[in-house]
């Protein structure tokens, strides 16, 4: 008589079989595989949501009034306004970030990578950097107000897009400082040794194998600090951003930000009749600055590729 | 010269040695401005802070509106900070309630679960939302959120309240949710789930029972750092909170609030608001809160990186 009788031993081999294919169903497994599946559909959802939102309302903007939505200057009627003076200030901003925030982060990541000796300044000098990433954007517009719009006036002249543009460079300065230290300490230590040991000074090794070895993270980060300061709205409005009338754009005067319009216009009810209501308007800006947003984001990626092809080739 | 080096010949063109030292000099100052930036910011914000004080008579009482319907009237000189402090944690905590459950989620399957062909797509995706402006997301709470999910949903008196700038405000924190804690899941080692499969153990339970106690500090952070991004976001309170003074002392979400970073922007951006007096330096007191509050929580939220770091 044996111990395992037939029908128990086939039972068994089904068993295993099943547990080793993975036919078998575990209720728990399934309970978690779908729930991680719903978390990911409903974010997923939500980004599609969004986009198509801002897009099918955006249509009527663009369809009815074409080149001059670009072109036209800000009022009271949401079928006549045009985003042109808030091109202008994200523009100035955005070419503001890229003088001042840029260079200056750099120069810190490579400071703090290279040069610093690890002790306590540097350390919390790297603390501090981290902390001021986390600030809230509006409180970078109370410094902006304080010391852009009040201290520097005669330099600023007041609230105008200068000031805009010093306030937001401040705000991304950290962003551009991090995303730089670490394209920096990945640079392998050999490249910096072989500089030194055909006699180098430290700067010629940074400036000729380190920074360019580095470049694609660099402006990776470059990116990114720009796509930000260009969508950041709560630092503008503290510093005082119209979004009334502005009849001319100028580097001394008033100005706006898309964002600022379609924080202003998405605010403003739909009740005229005609085809294009506040809320097209402020979708319309909208896709014009996620569109800036994804442009610097390609642009960021084919810079990456180019630097990279070029690294394997040398 | 007897063909032996000296020293000297060792160390160097010396104009070489001096333009190196300039640009220590130079670099090491840009490193520094972020010392005076944040010096600026503490600066600002704690004169501005003292400013108010006096102008109310240092008398803080008029922090905690004792009348019969409190609440945050800065024109009126009713500067109640129960009322937008309770705003913040209020929108916070709705947003956490989406970001949580959606963000960690999306972690978790990205990291154990989603083979590397949809992970290539899915996770760029999560970077594209992370990129969205906080402008744009406003916009979504108020021509989306607000007519076709609370709306219909939960009726409430007005479109713009805290609910629907929560649940906006959950959307914007999801992907640094999803990207820190996925992060804290990929530095778990492969041995440690090797070992769990060793043993005959499930994907689910090695998921749940090893995976998440191993990465739990830096699931922690991401918790604490969307906390602090979901109380210091401006623009989507603004547009889609309602910024009602009188609101959350009732304690119903679906009633219109203000939040401290709305109390700010309306501070300065009130249509004929003078740039002086208590109502407008009030400004610079609930900013000196903020960024106390975002602070604490950015420095703890590092500490448990950091821990994760040292782990492995």
């Amino acid at each position: 008589m044996p111990i395992v009788t037939d029908s128990q031993r086939s039972a068994t081999r089904t068993q295993v079989r099943q547990a080793i294919t993975q036919q078998n169903r575990h209720l728990p497994s399934i309970a978690l595989s779908v729930t991680l599946l719903i978390a990911v559909t409903f974010t997923l959802l939500t980004l599609f949501s969004l986009l198509a939102r801002i897009v099918t309302q955006a249509i009527p903007a663009f369809s009815e009034r074409g080149v001059s939505f670009l072109s036209g200057t800000i009022g009271s009627e949401p079928d006549k306004v045009g985003i042109w003076p808030g091109l202008f200030g994200s523009f100035s901003i955005g070419i503001g970030v890229l003088l001042i925030a840029v260079p200056l982060g750099i120069g810190a990541a490579i400071y703090l990578e290279e040069y610093a000796e690890q002790n306590r300044l540097n350390r919390f000098v790297v603390v501090n950097i981290r902390n001021l990433a986390g600030v809230p954007a509006v409180i970078y517009g109370v410094l902006g107000l304080i010391i852009f719009v009040g201290w520097l006036k005669p330099v600023t002249n007041g609230g105008t897009v200068v000031a805009a543009a010093l306030t937001l460079a401040i705000l991304v300065l950290p962003v551009v400082i991090i995303t730089s230290m670490e394209a920096i300490r990945a640079v392998p230590m050999g490249l910096r040794d072989a500089g030194y040991g055909v006699g180098a000074s430290r700067w010629e090794v940074t400036r000729d194998h380190v920074v360019p070895y580095a470049m694609p993270g660099i402006l990776t980060g470059t990116v990114l600090a720009l796509a930000r300061a260009l969508g950041e709205a709560a630092p503008l409005i503290m510093i005082g951003a119209i979004t009334g009338l502005l009849p001319e754009t100028s580097l001394s005067g008033k100005f706006t930000a898309i964002p600022m319009l379609i924080y202003s216009w998405s605010g403003r009810p739909d009740s005229s009749g005609g085809n294009i209501g506040w809320s097209n308007a402020a979708a319309g800006a909208g896709l014009v600055l996620l569109a800036l947003v994804l442009v610097f984001n390609i642009i960021g990626i084919f810079l990456r590729n180019h630097f990279e092809a070029k690294r394997v080739g040398t | 010269m007897n063909g032996l080096l000296a020293v000297a010949d060792l160390s160097g063109d010396p104009r070489r040695r001096a333009h190196d030292r300039r640009m220590q000099r130079l670099l090491g100052s840009s490193a520094f401005i972020t010392i005076i930036i944040s010096a600026l910011i503490l600066f600002v914000l704690a004169r501005g802070s003292i400013d108010f004080l006096k102008s109310i008579g240092w008398d803080l009482g008029v922090l905690r509106d004792s009348s019969k319907a409190p609440g945050w009237f800065p024109r009126r000189e009713r500067f109640d900070l129960i009322t937008i402090v309770m705003g913040s944690v209020l929108m916070g905590s709705i947003a956490m309630l989406v970001a949580v459950p959606l963000g960690l989620g999306t972690a978790v399957y990205l990291s154990e679960f989603a083979p590397t062909r949809v992970r290539k797509i899915l996770k760029p995706i999560v970077e594209v939302l992370a990129g969205i402006p906080s402008v744009i997301v406003g916009y979504f709470a108020l021509k989306f959120i607000a007519p076709n999910i609370v709306d219909p949903i939960f009726s409430p008196d007005q479109s713009r309240n805290m609910v629907v700038a929560g649940l906006a405000i959950g959307v914007l924190v999801i992907p640094i949710m999803a990207s820190i804690s996925e992060d804290a899941l990929r530095a778990v080692p492969s041995s440690l789930r090797e070992a769990s499969y060793g043993i005959g153990a499930r994907k689910s339970t090695t998921t749940i029972r090893i995976v998440l106690p191993a990465a739990v500090s830096g699931i922690v952070a991401a918790f604490i750092i969307a906390v602090s991004r979901a109380i210091g976001e401006t623009m989507v309170a603004a547009m889609a909170g309602g910024r009602d003074g009188s609101g959350p002392r009732v304690l119903d979400p679906l009633e219109p609030g203000l939040t401290m970073t709305a109390a700010m922007t309306n501070a300065a951006g009130g249509t004929d608001q003078v740039n002086s007096g208590a109502p407008f330096q009030v400004l610079f007191f609930v900013g000196l809160l903020l960024f106390m509050m975002t602070m604490g929580l950015n420095v703890i939220g590092d500490r448990f990186v950091q821990r994760v770091r040292q782990q492995y």
